[in-house]
């Protein structure tokens, strides 16, 4: 079944797996490959339930091999073939760092004429589950700005067939980032203190704004399962501050396309981007930068950055909940920047 | 060198046609080094100086649908494949008619059917995605990655083997064991052998220690049939010598051990042999006056994303 066809209270684990269903079903060039993603076990975080049994041929389990399977990904990809590649934890992305960033990616242009790579990269990540320091990472950061890269991720309020089907169509490599702490939640669903709406075509980004609130003191750009903090966020600020707040979350991160955002951004007085990432050279400090330049004349102050702590990501829950972003720690950050 | 009665022909179990195409590999190399030598190139190259038999011997049994993938090392594996002297000179020296625009450069070279890529043990997990579209597409098609003995050292390596193995793909890998990567020799970075660490893949292995051509397609006949029909992995293992630098000018051994190495250059000198050395330095001389006389390349779709 299509994803577009899911009742809007599947869940996003669900929507997933129904969108790789309908890709692979709709395109015999399209591969999956990943570990431990055969059924009846249906993959890590059971995105891939009966896929293997659907598409046998096309869809591999392989051995923890994480830069080999990629590799292999990019060299379907070179023979023209289209190819899905799952990492289990986002953090194991690093061991196929060569084949991403000095394969796939530059084989894109570093022969001299555009060469096609359909190459999906898929990236479950964040923390708040209690997996610890090498299960919980956000490693976006470690791939803003590589040639021949672009960056997705994936909310609750982007159908995720479609997503699919645009990062395979690029012709170039993509990563898709998956929060785990979404894969339970529903789609489309949100609070009903927001009215949301659509804004761009190719690369739709998600708008919620407060039903009647009118013009926002200040616009937050939140991705993937870092949304819900935002809109936790301006609920509690619009209840206890009088702050009018509004959302944006973007589908695709890298290269952001800021041109149908601009109504937006550009109506706003204070902007801040929020992330999961830890510290230092973060995806929101490049959106922060595009921003600065385009908006300098109408922001009332600088972007602010609300992101996790410069450190590892513990396992107790307690600790882990000091160091990752939470909601209170975007208020903070609006705060600051409204009241400044 | 030991000259020998034998002509060149004779001793290297050669065409002519391959005696031709492995001294067009020899002055193309020897050119490359003068024109760093007077300035003219930029950047760095890898010559295969003493290596140039392999991908000769190797030609008559690849097929049009194979897919090689060669390494920094490849000028051979591309001139093997191609002919083409001119475009892969254009390329190294970013001249218009490049393979690549210039963009890749000596170590970057893409063309139907080939590939090259300038980073250690990167190929293979490729070569194995690309040996698995083959065995779907196109039964009996192989794909063949050229490494050398020091990309043993690569994990990537054994990850792509494994897969092959599991997998069954038609996979063949070229291993030009000239005993030396970079500065290291091979008691250096190599532990066991090669040939064990195939064999713990399960995947056949296959020493080659000779230079004749004829011996080596003999050898290889059956084995490169069988990966094909398999269809399934298979390791070729040449042991061969680096008669010159990494690069350029930066070799570190001792110029006895270099002059001790076997080359098939000095090994016979027949008239047919002068004859078409002289006529095969010449040709490369020529075509590199009318490469270097065009201009720059000029990259015209640069677009990544």
């Amino acid at each position: 079944m299509a994803g577009s066809e899911l009742p809007v209270s599947a869940r996003v684990v669900e929507n997933l797996n129904a969108a790789l269903h309908a890709v692979l079903a709709a395109d015999e060039s399209v591969h999956l490959l990943g570990e431990d993603i055969a059924d009846p076990y249906g993959g890590a975080f059971k995105v891939t339930r009966g896929l293997s049994t659907a598409h046998p041929s096309r869809v591999r389990t392989t051995p923890i091999s994480e830069g080999a399977i990629v590799g292999a990904g990019a060299g379907l990809a070179l023979a023209g073939d289209k190819a899905i590649v799952e990492i289990m934890f986002g953090d194991f992305v690093a061991l196929a760092f060569d084949q991403i960033v000095n394969f796939a990616a530059k084989s894109v242009s570093m022969y001299g004429r555009r060469v096609p790579m359909h190459l999906v990269i898929r990236c479950p990540v964040g923390g708040g589950r209690g997996y610890g320091p090498t299960h919980s990472g956000s490693p976006h950061k470690h791939f803003v700005g590589v040639p021949g890269l672009s960056l997705f991720e994936t909310s609750a309020f982007h159908d995720n067939r479609a997503l699919l089907e645009r990062a395979l169509s690029l012709g170039h490599p993509a990563i898709l980032f998956e929060d785990k702490v979404l894969y339970s939640r529903r789609m489309f669903a949100h609070d009903a203190l927001f009215l949301r709406t659509t804004l761009g075509t190719d690369d739709p980004c998600a708008r919620l704004v407060i039903d009647g609130a009118g013009p926002p003191d200040c616009v937050i750009l939140a991705s993937g399962g870092v949304a819900d903090r935002a809109l936790a966020a301006a609920r509690s600020m619009l209840l206890t501050d009088e702050i009018v707040c509004e959302v944006l979350v973007p589908s695709r991160l890298y290269p952001l396309d800021l041109e149908p955002l601009l109504p937006v951004l550009g109506a706003a007085r204070h902007i801040c981007v929020a992330e999961e990432s830890t510290a230092g050279g973060t995806w929101g400090a490049e959106v922060a930068h595009l921003l600065h330049t385009a908006l300098w004349h109408s922001l009332a102050g600088p972007v602010r950055l609300a992101h996790s702590a410069d450190s590892i990501i513990p396992a107790a829950p307690h600790l882990e909940r000091e160091v990752l972003l939470q909601d209170t720690d975007i208020v903070q950050a609006v705060r600051e920047a409204t009241s400044a | 060198m030991t000259r020998t009665a034998e002509t060149a022909t004779e001793l290297l179990g050669a065409e002519v046609a391959d005696l031709e195409l492995m001294l067009l590999i020899r002055h193309f190399e020897w050119n490359l080094l003068d024109l760093f030598a007077a300035g003219e190139l930029s950047g760095t190259t890898h010559t295969c100086l003493g290596q140039e038999h392999i991908p000769v011997a190797l030609r008559p049994l690849l097929r049009e649908q194979d897919f090689v993938f060669s390494n920094h090392r490849g000028h051979g594996h591309y001139l093997a494949r191609f002919g083409d002297p001119a475009g892969l000179l254009a390329e190294i020296t970013g001249r218009r008619g490049a393979v690549c625009e210039g963009v890749g450069g000596s170590q970057h070279v893409l063309r139907e059917g080939y590939l090259s890529t300038g980073i250690q043990g990167e190929s293979l997990p490729v070569a194995v995605g690309l040996a698995l579209h083959l065995s779907r597409t196109t039964p009996g098609a192989l794909a063949v990655a050229h490494i050398g003995d020091g990309t043993w050292g690569e994990g990537a390596v054994y990850e792509a083997l494994n897969l092959a193995a599991l997998w069954r793909l038609p996979l063949l890998v070229v291993v030009e064991n000239n005993g030396i990567a970079q500065s290291t020799p091979a008691k250096a970075h190599l532990a066991g052998s090669v040939a064990g660490r195939a064999a713990a893949f399960g995947i056949d292995h296959v020493l080659v220690t000779a230079t004749h051509l004829g011996r080596i397609r003999d050898t290889l006949g059956p084995p490169l049939d069988a990966a094909r029909s398999g269809p399934g992995p298979l390791v070729v293992e040449f042991m061969t010598d680096r008669l010159g630098p990494h690069s350029k000018g930066d070799d570190t051994r001792p110029p006895a051990e270099i002059a001790a190495a076997y080359d098939w250059y000095t090994a016979a000198a027949d008239d047919q042999f002068r004859a078409l050395d002289r006529r095969q330095r010449e040709t490369v001389a020529a075509i590199t006056r009318e490469v270097m006389s065009r201009p720059g390349t000029l990259w015209p779709d640069r677009s990544c994303r």
